[in-house]
């Protein structure tokens, strides 16, 4: 909001605060991400359970898949489900931010035609949303070690920092394809498409030692594969939950990170930018 | 004198229209246009985005050279007709877009209220949509909490508080908005076309509030509105935009209405010369038709409420002046006859008739709601019909305080205004 001194609104004038006002509408941050979570259950019979109910079956499902019908070994001792739902948490938090935040914008036309607040408050809180769903999920992941009577270690404590990891790989696409969305509605169809091919392009049912260990595949490919943010950060948590037997590939990782904050600046950019004009094309 | 806390120097915005250069809006040429769009992208994409071959842009400047200050406290009214530029201009205020040209200087904090009930999820309760959309208005937590319970006792609808706002009749989502908005307490208020909402009796509580809350608090306000009657009643001074230009500058409320309502029609004479759609034997004709206040000078339109004097204008052909005349005129709303206004009713037949002249009926206090008019026009000469046009004049009439309260009539509310008075006994 305007200090006293004075507002000036002129042409191309940027925002001189433009980081401090988006921390003055914290709270209205705080009830946008408050009302889509909310939203989400409302009306339905199992309410917040559906967050523990979709990585359980999708996990169940892949873990056939994968394991029992396509017959993919995995390192001895781990059970195969583990290694699925290690995958499945990260992932489920990426996708439900990046659909979420793609289509914040467009979602919330009517707010961003009649009031003014920092606009990149609806990516961010759609984020949020996601990584409140991923919270829930983690009691999946509790029941799941429990079951297959795996200790938690040490390493568990640096899951927030892969969480964060992922959060901000989610936010940086969530920013671009958001901003891009209120002009190019096309978005709308591609981010469905990108998920789809994403859950299969990223080691979620397999491991990445399945795509390095092998010999047939070609080094640029290889290198190809690394791009893709999420196998750093899906590799993380299976390091972090499962341990030894799938250790982080450092250059992997690393590259991860940059991509990562590559699309988090670029997006941010891009957003402001465009910020400006969503009012009068959305 | 203080220095304003709004002051608009020379702004300007313009937006750019695109319009297709191959016309057509059917199904295949939609189809054409998707099949091709990829390439056309790609193609404004590498030219830069203004160069794309397929479509001309058109500037259209919504605001042009706007100027006008304001100082603490005021309310100021901003008049003008659909597509003057009110609504760019509050949006302008509102950061909700960026101008053009020109700027922009505010001291304060603004809140603006474009619609009423924005950000209002049908899911949520009434509770829940109280707190996000007074986040959304710009309140705190700790502000809303505060004024929670005013909000609800204004709001009256305390009994479906936890109740999800998708089952509200619309008198109570409506009620429940702006009972919220209602409580905003900011420095700056900018207000849209909000009031035309809801029903009567809640309106004249809103105005009451606004009110109270610009005299008592010394709130600055600007307030949009098509309701003379809401500006004349609320606003201290008011400005008048015309295609997207100051047409009255910020000045007194009465002047300033005065010049948008004199301004309304292109010209006050309704030519009906060239009507062919005429029926009757034809030695008097209609020749135009013209509105005009008590003291002769022509109206543009009519206002409810106010007194007018409706003219038919006639001539005669060569040596058809003896006999008695009567004019009459029927008045049509949406297909329903309204009203007939003749002088065989009133009695007065007229000898004597001037060659080319005007027959004049003067109505105190039109008692026509807000709405269009359709009117068939007729001239007799001895009970027979001369000239009879039928749809001869469309009539606009604007809102207006008919019953001197300061708040129009809703057109929902019926097409004829009655005087009335009402008093309250015991039994």
């Amino acid at each position: 909001m305007p200090s006293s001194q004075g507002l000036i609104l002129e042409a191309g004038r940027g925002e001189k605060h433009y980081w401090r006002d988006l921390w003055k509408y914290r709270e209205l941050f705080y009830f946008l991400a408050w009302r889509d979570v909310v939203i989400r259950y409302k009306q339905t019979v199992v309410g917040v359970l559906w967050a523990l109910l979709r990585p359980l079956l999708t996990t169940v499902v892949l873990t056939v898949t994968f394991s029992k019908i396509a017959r993919i070994a995995a390192p001895a001792g781990t059970p195969y489900a583990m290694i699925v739902l290690a995958g499945m948490l990260p992932w489920t938090l990426f996708s439900g931010a990046f659909s979420g935040g793609s289509s914040s914008l467009v979602g919330n036309a009517n707010l961003i035609s009649k009031v003014y607040f920092p606009r990149l408050i609806l990516p961010a809180s759609a984020v949020i949303v996601g990584f409140v769903e991923f919270l829930i999920s983690l009691l999946m992941l509790a029941l799941l070690m429990a079951y297959y009577g795996i200790a938690p270690s040490a390493r568990l404590l640096t899951l927030p920092l892969f969480t964060l990891v992922a959060v901000a790989a989610a936010a940086g696409p969530s920013i671009w394809i958001g901003a891009l969305n209120v002009r190019y509605r096309d978005f709308t169809q591609i981010v469905p498409f990108l998920l789809l091919l994403g859950a299969y392009l990223s080691p979620v049912a397999y491991t990445t030692d399945h795509v390095f260990a092998n010999d047939h595949l070609p080094a640029a490919w290889k290198f190809l594969y690394a791009l893709n943010p999420m196998v750093g950060v899906i590799d993380g948590f299976r390091w972090a939950i499962l341990g030894g037997a799938f250790p982080i590939r450092w250059p992997t990782f690393l590259l991860s990170l940059a991509v990562i904050a590559l699309l988090l600046v670029g997006g941010i950019a891009y957003f402001r930018r465009t910020e400006k004009t969503f009012a009068d094309v959305i | 004198m203080a220095d304003p806390v709004i002051s608009v120097e020379n702004l300007g915005k313009k937006y750019l229209l695109s319009h297709r250069s191959q016309g057509g809006e059917g199904l295949r040429h939609a189809l054409e246009r998707s099949l091709t769009a990829p390439a056309r992208w790609l193609a404004s994409r590498l030219r830069g985005a203004a160069a794309a071959p397929a479509t001309e842009t058109e500037e259209f400047w919504a605001l042009r050279d706007v100027s006008f200050s304001v100082e603490p406290g005021e309310v100021v009214g901003i008049i003008g007709r659909n597509g003057a530029g009110k609504s760019t201009l509050l949006k302008i205020l509102s950061r909700i877009t960026e101008p053009t040209l020109g700027r922009v200087r505010i001291r304060g904090r603004v809140a603006s209220l474009l619609e009423v009930g924005t950000g209002f999820h049908p899911e949520l309760t009434g509770r829940e949509n109280i707190f996000l959309n007074g986040a959304i208005l710009g309140m705190t937590r700790a502000e809303i909490r505060a004024k929670f319970d005013e909000i609800v006792a204004f709001s009256e609808v305390e009994r479906f508080l936890d109740t999800p706002v998708k089952r509200y009749s619309s008198g109570m989502y409506i009620r429940l908005a702006f009972s919220v908005a209602a409580h905003l307490e900011p420095e700056i208020l900018v207000i849209d076309e909000v009031l035309a909402v809801g029903d009567a009796q809640f309106q004249k509580k809103c105005l009451g509030k606004m009110g109270e809350v610009s005299a008592k608090q010394g709130r600055t306000v600007l307030f949009v509105s098509h309701n003379m009657g809401a500006v004349a009643a609320l606003c201290t001074k008011a400005v008048v935009l015309r295609q997207g230009q100051v047409a009255y500058p910020c000045g007194p409320t009465a002047g300033a209405i005065e010049h948008y309502l004199a301004n309304l029609g292109a010209s006050a004479l309704i030519p009906l010369r060239d009507r062919t759609d005429r029926e009757g034997r034809g030695d008097l004709r209609l020749v135009g038709f013209s509105l005009h206040d008590p003291e002769g000078n022509p109206l543009s339109h009519l206002v409810s409420g106010q007194p007018v004097q409706f003219r038919i204008h006639y001539e005669t052909a060569p040596g058809k002046t003896s006999g008695r005349i009567t004019g009459t005129f029927s008045l049509y709303a949406q297909g329903r006859h309204v009203s007939t206004l003749s002088s065989e009713l009133t009695g007065n037949e007229f000898t004597g008739i001037p060659p080319r002249g005007t027959l004049r009926c003067t109505v105190n206090r039109l008692p026509l709601a807000e709405g269009n008019y359709l009117a068939n026009l007729m001239i007799r000469r001895n009970g027979e019909i001369e000239d009879w046009i039928r749809e001869g004049v469309d009539l606009k009439v604007e809102n207006g305080d008919f019953f001197g309260t300061g708040r129009s009539v809703p057109p929902t509310h019926g097409g004829t205004l009655i005087e009335q008075e009402w008093t309250i006994g015991a039994d």
